[in-house]
């Protein structure tokens, strides 16, 4: 491809082949610090293609390709390059990891423990991890978490951290904008930019940690806490994995440990403040 | 007349652990995860090496726990559990 891009997030090193300048550019940007694939060698590729030759020219429009390719996967316009790359380096993980059980969740750790959480799109699970980051956690990663099958361990995936409307202005209280990507707006998940994780998440990306406690978390009402059976704990994080199936028996071994070993709680929070200070209750009550 | 007879997987085809009175059950011939609720799990304990009918199931799990509905219930219990293909007619 014209323009290349490689990087290693957590255990998984990626290349990124574009037609354009512009999307290479902007991640090398965002992905300043990281490392490059380990040894080299990149477990996935993703390329950003023109959806018909003559559109690399003409009014734009990116297509997303790789190793696993999502036949009806719309195209994209060129302005949102960025997006289409990391969407393309998330389809790579969900569709392609076999080694670990790939949970969609947010973590951050303290202490070799870390804590888990996982919800709905808008629940608030990438803000809250990366607001943690900000306040003596390590950041492991805003939309997948690997359990490991063999250790039930968590290894971090931190890559830069894809932020939407409220979260955007929540963590530009918190961080300069030498670390924002640049604002995509009237993308199909809305307005976003990413955030490049702190240092500290960046060169401790291959340190795994034990999971302490899961987190299911609301936004939008008064601050409160709910324990969650372990059996309900167990249907969503199957519904929060994309390679459950696929990992067969050692998915089944690695997700019951995670949750008869490990305690859950959903939370309410009306604003980050208040999510924070419930974290910290919990983490001090539970971890 | 004895009704069909029904042989559950033997305990290593399945991986099975207790959440909170339910059970997350690992089919490994199917590759399927399930949630069972009591009697599901007790019933496949009881099928596992020997097949029996309604009846005669009714009959061994009475000897350890109180059966509502007797061979009825078990019909319908069993024709849930072969439906998601964890027992089978012998």
């Amino acid at each position: 491809m014209r323009h290349e891009f490689a990087v290693q997030v957590g255990p998984v090193g990626f290349r990124v082949g574009s037609e354009w300048r512009a999307p290479v550019a902007s991640l090398q940007r965002l992905y300043e610090g990281y490392p490059p694939p380990e040894g080299g060698v990149a477990d996935f590729s993703v390329r950003l293609e023109a959806e018909r030759p003559w559109r690399r020219w003409m009014k734009p429009s990116v297509a997303i390709r790789g190793d696993y390719v999502l036949p009806d996967a719309a195209p994209l316009a060129l302005a949102h390059g960025l997006l289409a790359a990391e969407m393309g380096m998330n389809l790579q993980m969900a569709l392609g990891q076999k080694r670990y059980l790939l949970l969609h969740a947010s973590a951050a750790e303290r202490d070799g423990k870390c804590v888990l959480m996982t919800g709905a799109s808008g629940s608030g699970k990438s803000t809250l991890a990366a607001m943690l980051g900000e306040h003596g956690w390590r950041f492991m990663g805003d939309e997948f978490a690997l359990l490991d099958p063999e250790t039930w361990l968590l290894h971090p995936f931190p890559r830069a951290i894809s932020l939407k409307n409220r979260g955007i202005h929540a963590m530009e209280e918190l961080v300069g904008p030498d670390r924002f990507g640049p604002w995509l707006k009237g993308t199909p998940k809305g307005t976003l930019r990413h955030l490049r994780p702190r240092q500290d998440a960046i060169a401790r990306m291959g340190e795994p940690a034990r999971p302490a406690l899961i987190l299911f978390p609301t936004y939008g009402a008064d601050t409160a806490v709910r324990p969650v059976g372990a059996a309900e704990v167990f249907v969503r994080l199957t519904q929060a994995s994309t390679n459950y199936v696929t990992l067969g028996e050692r998915g089944f071994g690695a997700l019951s440990h995670l949750v008869t070993e490990v305690p859950a709680r959903a939370i309410d929070y009306p604003d980050g403040k208040a999510a924070m200070e419930a974290v910290e209750a919990l983490w001090a009550e539970l971890s | 007349m004895a009704g069909p007879l029904y042989i559950a997987d033997p305990e290593e085809l399945v991986r099975a652990v207790e959440l909170d009175g339910l059970t997350a059950l690992f089919h490994v011939p199917s590759g399927m995860t399930h949630i069972l609720a009591p009697p599901a799990p007790q019933i496949l304990a009881a099928l596992r090496g020997e097949g029996a009918d309604a009846a005669e199931l009714a009959r061994r799990l009475s000897e350890s726990f109180e059966i509502e509905g007797g061979e009825a219930e078990m019909e319908a219990r069993l024709a849930e559990l072969e439906a998601a293909g964890l027992v089978r007619r012998a």
